[in-house]
Formats: C-alpha cells, structure tokens, sequence
C-alpha cells in the first residue's frame, strides 16, 4: 500500500477502543447491516406466511411477534442508525474538510450505547419477543404478556445514541468547517445530515420519555395510559407519533442527501437549484414536526386537528416535490452514466415519488377512513422507507465502497443485483396498493380467499429481492479481498472525500483544505 | 499549570471551546423535550381534572417543598460562583464553592427522601399502588403518578449532577482548570442550573396550585 491507512492498524481492540470518525462509522456500518439482514430473513419468512391463506408456515402468536420485530429491527436498528450514523459519520467530517467530527470520545460512546440498546432488545427477543407491532400501542402494550419493557428500554437507550450522534454533528457542521467553507459551499449530503441531526436531537427525547412512561406504566402502573386510572391512551400516540413521525425524516432525509451527491456526479452537470434543496432539507425538518396527527386520523382525534393536521401534511410535498424536480432538471441534458450507485439514485426517484404521491392520498381525510390500517399504507411507507431510504443507501454504499474500503465493486454483478432488487421491489409491494385499496387490513395473519392472487404475487417478489440482497452482499464481502484497488477518484467527483487517498489516511487531511470553489464543480471540460 | 492540551483536530483552543459550548446547549435542549413529555402529562390531566389537582396538591409539605427550592437556588449560586472563581485562577475557592454545592444538592436529596417516606408510608403512591383513602376522587393516583415521575426524574439528574460536580470537584483539586482552560467546570455549572431551573417549575405546579 503506497499510503498509510486508516484500516493499517489491526487488532480487535484497535477497533473496540477507536475513537476515528471512519472506524466508528464502519463499526456502525456492519452493525446495522447485520440487523438489516436479520430484519429481511423475518420479512421473508412473514412473506412466506401470507403466500396462501390460512396458516402457511407460522401459528398466528408467532407471526405477531415476527412482524413486530421486522418492523421493530428495520426501524430502530437499521434504518435510523444506517445512513447518518455510518456513512454519516464516515463522510460528514472529510465533505466539510475536518480531521473528525466535535466529539470523538462521544461518538464512540454512542456507538456502544446504541449496542447496548440493540442487545435489550435481542435479549428481549430471545426472551419470547413482542407481539404489539413497532408502535407498542395502549392499552394492549401495557397488557400485553411479551417483553415489552426490555423492548421498550432497549428503544429508550437507542434513542440516547441517536441524540448523541445527532449532536456532534450539528457541532461539527457549525464548529469544524475548513476555512473558506461557508454553509452554502458545504455538499447537499453535509446539509441533509445536519437536517437530520435536528430532528434527532429535538424529536429523540420524546420517545425516550414516551418508551420510559411505558416501562413505568407496566411496572408501577401510573396510569397515564391507561382509562382505568383516569390516563388516556391517546395520550401515548401523540407522544409516540411526535418522535416516530419525524422519525421518518430522520429515515428519508439522508438518503435524499447521498442521491444529491450522486445525481451531479454520474449526470455530469452542476446540481440543478443547489440552495432550493438545501433550504428543503431544513423545511421539511421543521415541517415533520407538526403533522404526527396524520396517523391518529381515526383514534378520537377532534375533527379541528384532523383537518389542521391533513392539510399541514400536504405542505411536506411542498419542499418534496422541489427535491424530485431539481434532481430531474440535473439530470436534463446531463451526461448519464448508468453505473451502479446511479442506477439507484434514479430507482430512489422513481420509487420515493410513488411513495410520496400515495402519502398524499393517507394525507386526505376522507379516502385515510377507508385506507387507514390497510395494506396500502405498508405499501406507500414501504415505497417510501425501502423505495427511497434503502435505494438511497444502496447508491450511497456503491458510490463511497472504493472511498472507504479502497476496492471496487464489480460493477456487472452490481447491475445483476440492482435488476433483481428493483424488479423484486415493486413485486413485492405494488400488489399491496391494490390489496389495501380492496381493504385487505395490515397486521392480519390470515386473508379472505379474494385476496390470495395478489398475496401470491407480492410474496414471490419477495424472493427476487431477497435474491438481489445475497448477490450484493456475496460480491461486496467478495470485493474486499479480491476486489479491483481503488484510484482515490474513480467517478471523477469534485467533492473533498475524493481529493484525498482510498482509503483515506487517519487524519483524513495533511493539511488543513482551503475551500476556494462551490461545493460541484462539475461537468466542465478542462 | 495549565497542562491541557488542544484536542488534535481542532484548530485552536478557542473552537474546542465554542464547539463544547454549542454542545452543552443542545443537550440542555433535549433535556427540556425529555421532561416536556411529562409537562404535557400534567397539563392535559390538569386541565381534566382540576379539583382533583387542587385537594391532591394540598397533601404534599410546602415547607418542605419550599426549603427545597431556596437549597437548590443557593447551590445554583454556588456553582456560578465556583465558576467564576476558576476563570479567576483561584481554584482554592472555586473548590470550597464547589464542595458548597455538593452539600446543598445533598441537603435537597435528603429531605426528598424525608418527603417520599412519608408519602409512602401514608400510601400516597403513583398508580395502582395508590392505597390512600383520605382523597375523595378516583382518579387521584393519577397525581402522584405525576408526582412521583417528574420529582423522580429531577431527582436521578440531581443524583448525575452531584456526579459530575464532585468529578470537576476532583479535577480541579489537580489543578486541571485556569482561566485559560475551563470548559467542563463551565459546562457543569450551565447543567446544573438546568436541573435548578426545572424545579423552580415543579414547586409551583406540584405544591402550590392547591
């Protein structure tokens, strides 16, 4: 190796005990990758079930407690931690030029609080699991005979590490820029971070308080859920839905954050409308804070609310709506390249704006009465969460791979697994629009022959996906070892991660940059 | 005396200092969501219960309650005074300030425990462990579930505040802080006015609507 790397040093304690902003991204990295794939074995194994009607493969108490900790692991442990917390914290300091982020020492306590929490909630799982859906609704929650208080605690000390994260890197955007960095030089992925460490900080402890009054509801029974000693369950999913709404944000953002940097880079052009998507960023933080009441639309909520809250919840398509067209308008004229990591890029647009357009649908009073708790919701957040969020990841993995590890991928058999994911994908789930609108409820273990065609169809998609995954994950592994090296710019990239060495040193800079020019300076022939 | 040292990659002493201090204000940020939970709690079950909320409150010591707040104000100044002093190189008084404060933050955590023992000797408790039966109204456990979480919650940060302020307590005996360096007395100092400053909340709102 011509370079010193941050990968040099060996040893398991060198990683235990790191406190580089690159390791500790990676450490996060595997981490939730492995959750990721212990959440999609138990989404193929729900898939399974619902294949035929009846009882397929699981008894009803076990499919319960499957589908909970599908959601309850993709949610929690994968989706919320994976962009920000791993390729964030890998690339958030090298895009603004600094040696690490605020607070090194914290950030690997984050780390290991985050681990603590996820092993609760394996503990809790191995204890019998939970049955009450990610959302631990009252009152069932609160009687529910599962591990809800360990799942609960599990949550409540996750969502610790996410404020920790979100914190050092709202610091580190305001304290650590390079000189000559001004916020409108900063990268779109930089700023859809910083968005998102916003909401983490100011939407985490309301679960936290949340998850802890649930815990002290089924220990000492305070009753401020519970209608027998005066409290209201309701109560609980407002609370819920404050954090688990922006949440969301939390889970969409970065990944229209790393689809920006993509889009310019294999479209050869400057980013189209570079402020209006920074500024959609922080709109669309600010706005996830005040529609949580679209998911309570049939809970007793009063109509005043409901009516606020739907017509709030339409402005989110608003600086929505922005992003998708800047992107679009990018790829104008552009000179495509159709590699891997913007393969994914175009799947998230085309998949998040499914996503986004039946979110206005829920977001309309009258048609969320019939659709409300059906299929069509799994779909539209499944559109949104996998469509967009995963698409998002999956590009920003290929695109940053040579970065951070210093080998390429294959790029045929990066294409092969794209194939089967994209297809597998809208299998899987555009059947489940139509289910929805049928009325087929969510959550059910069992379904009306009427049903069953769709069911077979969706279930069978589920397979290409899961086809797709095991061919990214065989030749990712397969990569490090025998993969092509990596030159310190193989996409040609003017962002300041591919100015430096693959993979890069431990400082990340020699020197200090010095930032002269705006954050793409693409396209042009020089 | 001044043995601290630049962490590697900040430029300057100065932008560890401004990054440390934008920190602490976010995570006072969050602190205030955390219990802003609970506030939300008690004014909504406020608002649909308001006699139970008066005859309930007049069951708690207000002359307790009331020393409790004058302790905690006191330490409050200390701590400032305690910083102030170690920005003045006097750390000799910035430690006897310091050790001022820790007996006040003990002083509140006794007398809560006095205030607790006898609420649960009288089965004042949150909940369905609610056994009192001088209160005619049946939702008046749901008070003490309010009681008991929002003091409870104050009283664990009070118990991580006197951590951290026999810690800085420790390190400024070493002679770790000058006026050149003291980011973590300062820091200390702005979480425990915060842990002050909720109960000047809580009093009100627990003792003396009644």
């Amino acid at each position: 190796m011509a370079h010193a790397s941050y990968l040099d040093k060996k040893g398991l304690w060198s990683w235990l005990s790191t406190v580089d902003h690159k390791r500790i991204g990676l450490m996060y990295f595997w981490t939730s990758m492995g959750f990721f794939a212990i959440g999609g074995i138990l989404a193929l194994l729900v898939r399974l079930e619902l294949m035929f009607p009846g009882q397929t493969i699981i008894d009803p108490n076990l499919y319960n407690k499957m589908f909970t900790l599908h959601g309850a692991i993709m949610v929690f442990m994968f989706i919320i931690p994976i962009i920000p917390a791993a390729l964030g914290n890998f690339f958030l300091p090298i895009l603004i030029g600094a040696k690490d982020v605020a607070f090194p020492r914290l950030n690997l306590a984050s780390y290991y609080i985050f681990v603590t929490g996820a092993a609760l909630a394996v503990i809790a799982i191995l204890n019998g699991g939970v049955d009450t859906g990610w959302t631990f609704y009252t009152p069932y929650s609160i009687r529910s005979a599962t591990s809800v208080v360990l799942t609960s605690l599990g949550v409540f000390i996750m969502g610790f590490s996410s404020i920790l994260t979100g914190l050092n890197f709202i610091v580190t955007v305001h304290k650590l820029r390079a000189p000559g960095m001004t916020y409108f030089s900063m990268p779109l992925f930089v700023w859809a971070i910083y968005a998102t460490a916003i909401i983490q900080v100011l939407a985490t402890p309301v679960i936290g308080i949340t998850t802890l009054l649930l815990v002290m509801e089924r220990v000492l029974g305070i009753g401020f859920f519970d209608p027998k000693l005066g409290g209201d369950p309701v109560l609980f999913q407002h609370f819920f839905w404050f954090y688990s709404h922006p949440a969301v944000y939390i889970m969409i953002l970065p990944g229209m954050g790393i689809v920006s940097e993509v889009i310019p880079v294999f479209a050869r052009k400057h980013i189209f409308g570079y402020k209006a998507i920074a500024y959609s960023s922080l709109a669309i933080a600010f706005i996830s804070f005040i529609v949580w009441g679209h998911h309570m639309f049939v809970s007793s909520q009063s109509p005043l609310a409901n009516f606020l809250f739907s017509i709030l919840t339409m402005l989110v398509a608003v600086p929505t709506a922005i992003k998708v067209f800047n992107w679009t308008a990018t790829l104008y004229k552009g000179s495509i390249q159709l590699a891997t990591p913007m393969l994914y890029a175009l799947a998230f647009i085309f998949l998040f704006t499914i996503g986004g357009l039946t979110g206005l649908f829920l977001a309309a009073l009258s048609v969320d009465v019939h659709l409300h708790d059906t299929y069509f919701v799994v779909a539209h957040f499944h559109y949104v969460m996998m469509g967009g969020t995963v698409m998002g990841l999956l590009a920003g993995i290929h695109y940053w791979w040579p970065k951070v590890f210093g080998k390429m991928y294959p790029e045929k058999l990066g294409k092969l697994a794209w194939g089967f994911i994209f297809l597998g994908f809208n299998m899987t789930f555009l059947p489940q629009f139509y289910l929805g609108k049928m009325g087929m409820p969510r959550r059910y273990h069992d379904y009306p022959v009427e049903y069953a065609s769709l069911n077979f169809v969706s279930t069978v998609g589920s397979w290409s996906l899961g086809i797709g995954f095991a061919i990214m994950f065989s030749y990712l592994i397969w990569s490090l070892y025998r993969g092509k090296a990596a030159s310190a710019n193989p996409w040609n990239g003017k962002t300041l991660e591919w100015q430096i060495p693959s993979p890069p040193t431990e400082h990340n800079f020699e020197e200090t940059p010095v930032i002269t020019a705006g954050p793409y300076e693409y396209g042009v022939r020089t | 005396m001044n043995t601290h040292v630049v962490p590697h990659h900040f430029d300057s002493a100065d932008q560890a200092y401004q990054a440390s201090k934008l920190g602490i204000w976010l995570f006072l940020v969050t602190e205030v969501l955390l219990f802003g939970g609970l506030f939300v709690a008690y004014i909504m079950y406020r608002a649909m219960y308001p006699e139970m909320f008066h005859e309930a409150s007049k069951l708690l010591s207000r002359p307790m309650g009331a020393i409790n707040t004058i302790v905690l104000i006191c330490s409050s100044f200390t701590m400032a005074m305690a910083v102030s002093a170690t920005q003045r190189n006097d750390s000799n008084r910035a430690n006897q300030y310091l050790i001022v404060t820790l007996f006040c933050a003990a002083v509140f955590l006794i007398i809560k425990y006095f205030e607790y023992s006898h609420k649960f000797h009288e089965g004042l408790l949150p909940g369905m462990y609610f056994t009192f039966e001088g209160l005619n109204h049946p939702k008046a456990p749901l008070f003490f579930s309010l009681y008991f979480m929002m003091t409870g919650l104050h009283g664990i940060h009070v118990l991580c505040g006197m951590g951290l302020i026999l810690w800085m307590l420790i390190r400024s005996n070493r002679g770790e802080f000058s006026s050149q360096y003291f980011t973590p007395m300062e820091n200390t100092g702005i979480y425990w006015h915060l842990v002050d400053l909720i109960w000047i909340y809580l009093f009100p709102l627990m003792y003396l609507i009644g």
